[in-house]
């Protein structure tokens, strides 16, 4: 069985992700396509390592994991912070560095 | 390959979906459908430990925070069309198409030939093959987990941290402060009266009676009084004469024929 597919399909899904994160305007959202961007590159791991028959593409993905979750539930504090102060989750409001 | 087939064009459909979607709630629940693929997929790749990770962290633990996240900024923060740098949303997708023609056809083009497979490397059972490796050759990439997820959990705590600008409001302060209320103000200092209790209606919406037979606009609720849902206490007792007409009786006729009416009714 190749696994051509496998990394085609997480090719796209990258692709999306990135899209997604260039486009909308939402932090939350914005924060939901990077974790598919991350999605998608432990598929690839995955893959790999099924390709390769060792197992540390697997280990990989397990820390990517690990690494997302930490990642997520400081981002998230980081918005409901900026939402509590500026009233706002758009990622166009919180400019104040800009000026 | 089956399990990919049908799962690899749901996929792509709910992620282009996170895309377009104006909610951030259906955005959430779109990933929840991708990420449970994936874990499927995973379990095709010979990898059930990732296959109950990626069900129990993701699909568990981050998208119900992000959820709980969603409920907390509120679910109408919807997504504003303004852009602020001109042209920049066909430019992202422009770039975004051409990323993934480079990828697609980059990997497509390799030939990584028929793969060796897991079978050996899952003879022992994958999840002891993991652990094998997990705390022999990466043990201190996974030492140092600990302390990145310790650090995660502190700044959590002190991002999500309030200081309180003004003392804690006390029983004794706040029967101190009505008391003042009613020295400068005049406000009632005891509880507001309770919605009026009437035979036929007895929710919150009907105000009571005052002594004179007004109604008293403190005893319902002010939120009500701004929708004009509050009823009228008066119009309750309208369509008593009606109601007598109807059952025939006059006012003054006697409580006898009615009182047997009732008993047969009941």
């Amino acid at each position: 069985m190749s696994v051509t597919p496998y990394i085609v399909l997480s090719s796209i899904l990258f692709t999306i992700g990135c899209v997604g994160v260039l486009t909308r305007r939402n932090a939350i959202v914005v924060f939901m396509c990077v974790e598919l961007m991350l999605n998608a590159s432990n598929l690839a791991l995955v893959a790999f390592a099924r390709q390769h028959g060792n197992l540390d593409g697997q280990i990989a993905a397990f820390f990517v994991m690990v690494v997302a979750a930490a990642e997520v539930v400081v981002g998230l504090a980081i918005i409901m912070t900026i939402f509590r102060t500026r009233r706002s989750a758009s990622v166009d409001d919180a400019s104040l560095l800009k000026y | 390959m089956t399990a990919f087939w049908v799962l690899a064009p749901i996929m792509v459909i709910a992620a282009l979906g996170i895309l377009f979607v104006r909610k951030a709630v259906h955005a959430a629940l779109l990933l929840a459908v991708v990420m449970i693929s994936l874990a499927v997929l995973y379990a095709a790749l010979d990898a059930p430990f990732l296959f109950a990770v990626q069900i129990i962290v993701y699909t568990g633990a981050i998208l119900m925070l992000f959820l709980f996240v969603l409920m907390l900024v509120g679910v109408d923060a919807s997504d504003s069309v303004v852009e602020t740098i001109r042209g920049q949303r066909v430019m992202a997708v422009v770039a975004g198409l051409l990323l993934g023609l480079v990828l697609v056809t980059g990997v497509g083009q390799i030939s990584l030939g028929a793969g060796v497979g897991l079978a050996d490397a899952n003879s022992g059972g994958n999840i002891q093959a993991l652990a094998t490796i997990l705390f022999s050759r990466y043990v201190f990439a996974f030492e140092t987990t600990s302390a990145l997820l310790i650090t995660a959990a502190v700044g959590a705590m002190v991002l999500a941290h309030r200081e309180r600008l003004v003392p804690k409001p006390t029983q004794a302060s706040l029967a101190a402060q009505r008391l003042r209320d009613y020295q400068d103000k005049g406000t009632h200092p005891g509880p507001l009266p309770p919605p009026g209790v009437f035979a036929r209606h007895n929710a919150v919406d009907t105000p009571a009676l005052l002594p004179d037979g007004t109604a008293s606009e403190a005893s319902v609720s002010r939120v009500l009084a701004a929708r004009g849902t509050v009823r009228s206490a008066p119009a309750l007792a309208d369509d008593i004469e009606e109601l007598q007409r109807q059952i025939g009786d006059a006012p003054h006729a006697g409580r006898t024929g009615s009182a047997s009416a009732e008993e047969e009714n009941l």
